[in-house]
């Protein structure tokens, strides 16, 4: 019943105004000049209007009464007054009837809210109504405000929280006078089930919800900035794009910005985790380590100088450079080896492996896709030639099915994890994959709760029913995949039967599921950390790509690829070239052709072997091998597994050299250490895990004598005698754009003036191709590659002695090793503690209450921390977050490495779980 | 905020789980019928403990907030947060609206308030249970107690009697006298459904819910829009004053729902259903049983009429907002247009009916479009049923013809009782204003009283006399409405509210009230909030000096 998609032309106010299709009045009004107030409604993207407030009425002749503008939608030849005597007056007593119960201005929650400057617009600014009583404010959430006696029941709020971010934890309770947001069962906000993106607080129009930071004790406050930055989120890889709200000097409060990839929403890091930029821990001035003081984690982050001394940045530059000099000549290039970042732009990404690789005359330099999506990439470019994402992951609003496997986007995505909800919420089958019941559980068709590391088994089951059953797309695997008879006879034998005991799930649940994906005109596949982060994390990609392609779900709006990326720039990183295997644009060291552009266009032999990856360094450096490392923001003392090796390691090297933000674990190993600035503190580009390139641009100073990554890298280069000399990001990104074809048509100036731009784009004037391989994929022969997998267990599986499943990965407020969110005081306050999640039946077992002390022990070691009852891991399964010093996952971690990913299997490791202080032996 | 050791929110408890899941059975696990499985557990725990609207969200897959929301909008869900006390185990409900106010409701609350033990019982003060012939009304329990006194109701209580009369079997009988056998020649074709419809429109059968469209044209409209199709029977009769649908359903249920059945036929529902108000459990029980006897003849499938339960909330009565608490919703009704003929149930066509109106589609199709046009006075076509309260003689539903003036109905009614001297009349419950005695020569009908500020809405007539202060009727009427605003739109919420707050001055800020009544009027979204002014604004037209002008 949706009206005919053809434009109405009808009366506004007089004069003949065409709306567009869908337009509603208000709309066409607004795009006639004409702007009524509104509160209730908020035209953003996902906001649907509802014509509650009644604040927007106008008076359309022939109709009994006056009608809202943001919902009616013209008919031809409707004469609509927006400015009769009768509308007027509606709308100045709806202002009216809702100001009487507000506080008054000067004490307002939000002097700024769109109700006090449309009230003041209509010369409204006080009542002649009687004010009710109001209610005490609700004060539980360390982010946000609740303050309901400026609350207009408007719903704004519960619009935000169910249809926008689809948390579902906002409701408009009881009725009539009473009718307000309640947040789960009428409980305060900080016991409930908020997760406190603070869509909410964005979209409420009065104040009565603020983040808590922007009003004073008496709860009075404003929505003021001296100044707005659009910029980037610099937590994970879905790229939102933030306005950093700037007052006094420092970011003040974050808004989401309408970014391609996030439409205005974000997620409590983005939105309430900006505060570590003001950390009094934040490195101000370049340390050298004291004399004599012993390589130890034992330093406090507050208090360095037990370690550390202060230099200036030309001593700490000239004895960085110079100690890494030294090795060099002693042990020869090979002995350096670099870490960059995917925290960093890519001009300092591409800068760094440029230095490594020129300075050294080798390519031991990796960062931490290593540890995150290696295994996925190395399977997509066997397969389809290309590492990144066939379609952005707001597809799933065009999907009929989505498979999401080994993924906790509501925690580690939270922002993509609000289109795939949306997504089913509209009728999507929603095919959730994991051995854990995530949050995304209660929207999914089919949950299919695995065994820890049967993937293989799990997907192959499925390829086996959409082969047995006829569900395969013949003309799709004929025209664009080669492979295919090897394929099915490998998955002849992986029947849901054959398979059902490995991976633990029900035949008839993945008929059912496979059914349902096979059978979807438009299917997506999005998986994460829980598919790549095993030693069969290469295999686990390879099912998921012959999936799609048995399918012929890839090219197509609504199909695709999508492998979620971790790190805010982990794509944009590895694009520059951060691998130890390929230069920019993914050019393997060993193609001649490829080296000699880069010889050429860097003025320096390039070693055609490649390098070593980021564990296999650190076993080079326990050898002896390596020993002298440049670390630019990454911190492998926490990320690395089995951490007991690795900070060994780091400890042994003659010349460590650290810049980072704060005094990291890895830090605290350094000899010198250089303060950068952190995102909200630099200009720079970054490339989402939609393939969209987007401008970070500086909100505040950096404290003290902080420098941007790049122009410390720069310095570097020069004392270890290479000529740079660049002075500005953009120039980077010149040479990057000259170096890499994927950039072409995409200048530094286009990023800037559009904020975002898709890669590969075709023309400097028309948007880059969001969906790619509708044709063809970029191998040799253009067809994608089908590689059957066989079922391999984990490298360690439970025993007896270590009868559980130990999983790690992130939880929703702390980003990676902590560094910085635990340094965030909203995040802290949030998830303040290391915790072990078991299942509330295991703990029975074991004896435990939730909240007691319990030790997790691996054949790596053990950690002390306290248990976390949760149903959403299975029975025999312990779940510790990776982001916690007192308590490191990684000491537990296997370091087992994936043949072609080099990747760890971070996801399983055979654990014993007993009660602190009950060791057995 | 400290270390959580358990997910965010509340826990889930796995007892309630297996509470709820017994108390639920075999019910589907459908978002719709929210408001039926909140009624099971209510029944049988006697209140919603948190932790099985925990238990149920998780088993239903929903929000804990879209429980709550809908839990705490209706009246008759009493939510228990961990640590609050549970209800004591019988509530009392007296009557607070305006017919049983003035037999003496108040005094009768605040008499039962001082006699109950608070550990066994409550007296809450509840809006019109329709049953106003018999004001004071209390209900103990579920069982009503007519003209009732303390003691009464007491006794009842003390004797356990707390259940609802359900009314008699009712099919044998009525298809004895021939019923069905219209539905029979519709669905065979042997009476083509054009003329049904055309019978309808020729005898100027209405909406008698209050609304007043032409049956005829409603039909036609709703089959013009692509199926699938609904039919719902809109028996949440909540406006204060009337209780015509109860008596018709105690009395005659399958002529409803043999108007019913032929009006699904004619625009080819896949479903109909029966939204009845929950203070008629009585007729609760009567209907699903009446249903099951329908499926049992095989003059129905199983499962194509579905009666559902309100749960104590007026607004439920709009259209709409019966629809949105038929998708197990918060009771808000709907902005028009689309209208609920093209938009309605689950987004479908939907032909709505008030149960009146389906009675008369019997009669009229059998005794001729003719007859019941001619049964009208004063103009008017058709008869209808009044429900008449207040200070007459013989309060009840009289079948009158259209167009019937007050007076008239007052004569019907055996007079105005003893001792009291009609001084104005209410002539559709407490939406359709207030108007003095001297206007009781009016014709009541749809359209006649606008000019008065008036309209006859469901042929609800409630008589003051000089007893009665028009300005204390008035605030009653409007404590209702704000009561029952469902809080959507500004103009009700607020307007109602402050409207209520103003009219406690002994002296009405007349101008202030009219500017607000305007606006209410013009701008709230349902005829709640529209014509929640009526009666304010007609003391302040014809008894100016009750509010101190």
């Amino acid at each position: 019943m949706n009206a005919p998609l053809a434009t109405v032309t009808f009366s506004l106010d007089g004069r003949d105004v065409t709306a567009l299709p869908g337009e509603t009045i208000f709309d066409a009004a607004r795009r006639e000049g004409v702007t009524l107030p509104h509160l209730c409604h908020r035209p953003e993207p996902g906001y649907r209007p509802d014509g509650n407030c009644r604040a927007c009425m106008v008076e359309i002749d022939g109709e009994r009464v006056l009608a809202p503008s943001c919902t009616r939608k013209p008919t031809p030849g409707m004469a609509v007054r927006t400015a009769s005597p009768r509308a007027q007056t509606a709308r100045r007593l709806v202002m009216e009837l809702l100001v009487a119960d507000q506080p008054p201005r000067a004490e307002a929650h939000d002097a700024e809210a769109p109700l006090w400057r449309f009230a003041e617009a209509m010369g409204v600014t006080e009542s002649r109504f009687p004010r009710r009583a109001p209610p005490p404010p609700d004060l539980s959430h360390p982010a946000m405000a609740v303050s309901l006696d400026a609350c207009i029941a408007c719903g704004l709020c519960v619009r935000a929280c169910r249809e926008v971010q689809v948390n579902d934890v906002i409701g408009m309770g009881f009725r009539g006078a009473h009718h307000a947001p309640v947040f789960d069962l009428d409980d305060p906000m900080g016991a409930s089930t908020c997760v406190a993106c603070g869509e909410c607080v964005q979209a409420c129009p009065t104040g009565a919800l603020m983040p808590k930071s922007l009003v004073d004790a008496a709860q009075a406050g404003a929505r003021a900035a001296d100044a707005v930055v659009r910029s980037v989120c610099p937590f994970c890889g879905v790229g939102c794009q933030v306005d950093f709200e700037v007052r006094d000097g420092r970011i003040a409060w974050v808004e989401g910005a309408p970014g391609p990839a996030n439409e205005n929403r974000l997620c409590v890091k983005g939105r309430f985790g900006f505060d570590y930029v003001a950390s009094p821990e934040r490195l101000t001035v370049p340390l050298m380590r004291r004399e004599g003081a012993p390589k130890t984690l034992g330093v406090d982050p507050a208090n360095p100088w037990t370690h550390f001394r202060r230099a200036t940045w030309d001593e700490a530059l000239d004895v960085a450079a110079g100690g890494l000099s030294r090795v060099a000549a002693a042990q020869g290039g090979r002995a350096v080896a670099g870490f960059g970042s995917a925290k960093c732009s890519n001009e300092e990404a591409y800068l760094f492996q440029k230095l490594i690789r020129t300075a050294f005359g080798h390519n031991n330099v990796d960062h931490c896709t290593r540890l995150c999506h290696a295994s996925s990439v190395a399977a997509l470019m066997e397969g389809i030639g290309s590492g990144a994402v066939t379609a952005p992951f707001n597809d799933a609003l065009a999907a009929d099915a989505i498979i999401v496997i080994g993924a906790n986007p509501t925690e580690n995505h939270p922002v993509a994890a609000t289109y795939f909800k949306q997504a089913a919420k509209r009728g999507a089958k929603l095919i959730v994959i994991d051995p854990r019941g995530t949050a995304l559980k209660r929207f999914a068709t089919h949950m299919l709760q695995f065994k820890s590391g049967s993937d293989v088994a799990l997907i192959d089951a499925m390829m086996h029913v959409i082969v047995t059953e006829g569900l395969v797309d013949r003309s799709f695997v004929a025209a664009r995949t080669e492979g295919y008879a090897a394929l099915e006879a490998h998955l002849g034998g992986c029947s849901p039967e054959t398979m059902s005991p490995i991976c633990g799930v029900a035949p008839e649940a993945i008929r059912a599921a496979a059914r349902d994906f096979a059978r979807a005109e438009r299917g997506m596949i999005f998986w994460g950390m829980g598919v790549s982060q095993h030693t069969h994390g290469t295999d686990n990609a390879r099912c998921l790509i012959s999936l799609a392609m048995l399918t012929g779900n890839v090219g197509r709006p609504g199909t695709g690829l999508h492998p979620l990326r971790g790190q805010n720039n982990v794509q944009g990183a590895s694009d520059a070239g951060l691998i130890p295997m390929v230069l920019p644009d993914y050019a393997r060291v060993g193609d001649e052709a490829q080296r000699r552009r880069f010889e050429a266009l860097w003025g320096a032999p390039l070693d055609p072997e490649p390098g070593l990856t980021v564990t296999e360094i650190t076993d080079a450096i326990a050898r002896g091998a390596i020993r002298g490392m440049y670390v630019m923001g990454e911190n492998p003392a926490m990320s690395d597994p089995d951490l007991a090796h690795a900070r060994g390691a780091l400890a042994k090297l003659d010349c460590l050299v650290v810049q980072d933000i704060f005094l990291t674990e890895t830090a605290m190993l350094a000899d010198v250490i250089l303060p950068a600035t952190a995102w909200p503190e630099k200009t720079g580009t970054v490339t989402n895990t939609n393939r969209q390139i987007q401008m970070g641009r500086p909100a505040v100073k950096p404290p003290g004598e902080a420098r941007e990554d790049w122009r410390i890298t720069v310095e570097i280069a020069k004392r270890l005698g290479l000529a740079w000399t660049y002075a500005h990001p953009r120039e980077v990104f010149a040479e990057m754009a000259r170096a890499m074809p994927s950039l072409a048509h995409i200048a530094w100036e286009r990023v800037e003036r559009e904020g975002a731009v898709t890669y590969p784009a075709d023309a400097p004037d028309r948007p880059g191709r969001a969906i790619v391989f509708d044709d063809r994929f970029p191998t040799a022969d253009g067809r994608a590659r089908l590689v059957p997998a066989l079922y391999r267990p984990s490298a360690e599986t439970p025993d007896a002695d270590y009868p559980f499943v130990l999983t790690t990965g992130r939880q929703l407020e702390h980003w990676h090793t902590g560094a910085m969110t635990r340094r965030a005081p909203v995040l802290d306050a949030l998830e303040p503690e290391a915790t072990a999640s078991l299942h509330p039946f295991a703990l029975r077992r074991l004896g435990l209450a939730a909240g007691d002390l319990a030790t997790v022990t691996t054949r790596r070691g053990a950690i002390t921390l306290r248990v976390r009852a949760d149903e959403a891991c299975g029975e025999t399964m312990v779940f510790v977050p990776f982001a916690y010093v007192e308590a490191a996952a990684n000491l537990l971690t296997n370091p087992a490495l994936d043949p072609d990913g080099k990747i760890p299997e971070f996801k399983v490791a055979a654990a014993r779980v007993e009660r602190a202080g009950d060791r057995r032996r | 905020m400290g270390t959580r050791f358990h997910p965010k929110g509340r826990a889930l408890d796995h007892e309630a789980l297996a509470e709820v899941e017994a108390t639920l059975g075999a019910a589907p696990l459908r978002r719709d019928l929210l408001i039926e499985h909140l009624h099971a557990l209510q029944d049988r725990f006697g209140h919603l403990a948190a932790r099985h609207l925990r238990a149920l969200a998780e088993r239903l897959r929903v929000g804990q907030a879209e429980v709550f929301e809908v839990a705490s909008f209706y009246h008759h869900f009493d939510v228990v947060k961990e640590g609050e006390a549970a209800p004591p185990p019988l509530t009392i409900r007296v009557c607070d609206s305006l017919s049983c106010a003035l037999a003496g409701g108040e005094a009768l609350a605040a008499d039962l308030e001082g006699r109950v033990d608070p550990g066994e019982a409550r007296v809450q003060r509840v809006p019109c249970v329709g049953r106003c012939a018999g004001a004071p009304v209390a209900v103990v329990g579920w069982k009503p107690v007519e003209r009732a006194t303390a003691e009464a109701a007491l006794a009842a209580a003390r004797a356990g009697e707390v259940r609802c009369p359900v009314p008699p079997p009712a099919l044998a009988a009525y298809r004895a006298a021939g019923g069905y056998a219209l539905l029979a020649r519709v669905r065979s074709g042997a009476l083509p459904i054009e003329s049904v419809i055309a019978t309808l429109s020729d005898a100027g059968l209405r909406g008698l819910g209050g609304a007043g469209f032409p049956a005829g044209r409603k039909w036609a409209s709703v089959g013009s829009f692509p199926g699938p199709r609904y039919l719902t029977v809109n028996a949440d009769e909540g406006e204060p004053g009337t209780f015509k649908d109860r008596w018709w359903l105690e009395r005659d249920p399958h002529r409803m729902l043999e108007g019913m059945l032929i009006a699904a036929h004619a625009v080819e529902a896949e479903r109909c259903f029966v939204y009845l108000r929950d203070e008629y459990p009585g007729l609760l029980a009567a209907l699903r049983r009446e249903v099951e006897a329908l499926v049992a003849a095989g003059l129905v499938a199983l499962g194509f009429v579905e009666v559902r339960r309100g749960a104590g909330a007026y607004i439920c009565g709009e259209e709409s907002a019966m629809l949105e608490s038929i998708e197990g919703k918060r009771g808000l009704p709907r902005q028009r247009p689309p209208y609920i003929a093209e938009a309605g149930l689950f987004g479908r066509p939907t032909l709505n009916h008030n149960v009146e109106t389906l009675i008369w589609v019997r009669d009229i199709v059998e005794k001729g479009p003719a007859w019941f046009a001619s049964q009208g006075v004063n103009g008017a076509k058709g008869l209808r049923s009044w429900s008449v309260s207040g200070r007459v003689k013989n309060a009840g539903v009289i079948v009158a013809p259209a167009g019937i003036t007050a007076h008239d109905l007052i004569a019907r009614a055996g007079g105005m009782a003893d001792g009291h001297r009609l001084k104005a009349f209410l002539p559709g419950g407490a939406s359709g204003g207030i108007l003095p005695a001297r206007l009781a020569d009016l014709p009541l009908d749809f359209g006649t009283l606008a000019a008065h500020g008036a309209f006859v809405g469901s042929h609800a007539v409630i008589v003051l006399s000089d007893a009665d202060d028009v300005a204390a009727a008035a605030r009653n009427l409007m404590r209702f409405f704000a009561h029952e605003s469902c809080g959507q739109c500004t103009p009700c919420r607020s307007g109602t509210e402050k409207a209520l707050a103003l009219m406690a001055a002994p002296r009405w800020d007349a101008p202030l009230l009219e500017e607000l009544a305007t606006v209410m009027a013009d701008a709230s979204i349902c005829g709640l909030g529209q014509a929640a002014p009526n009666p304010m604004l007609s003391v302040l037209r014809w008894f100016p000096q009750e509010a101190g002008r």
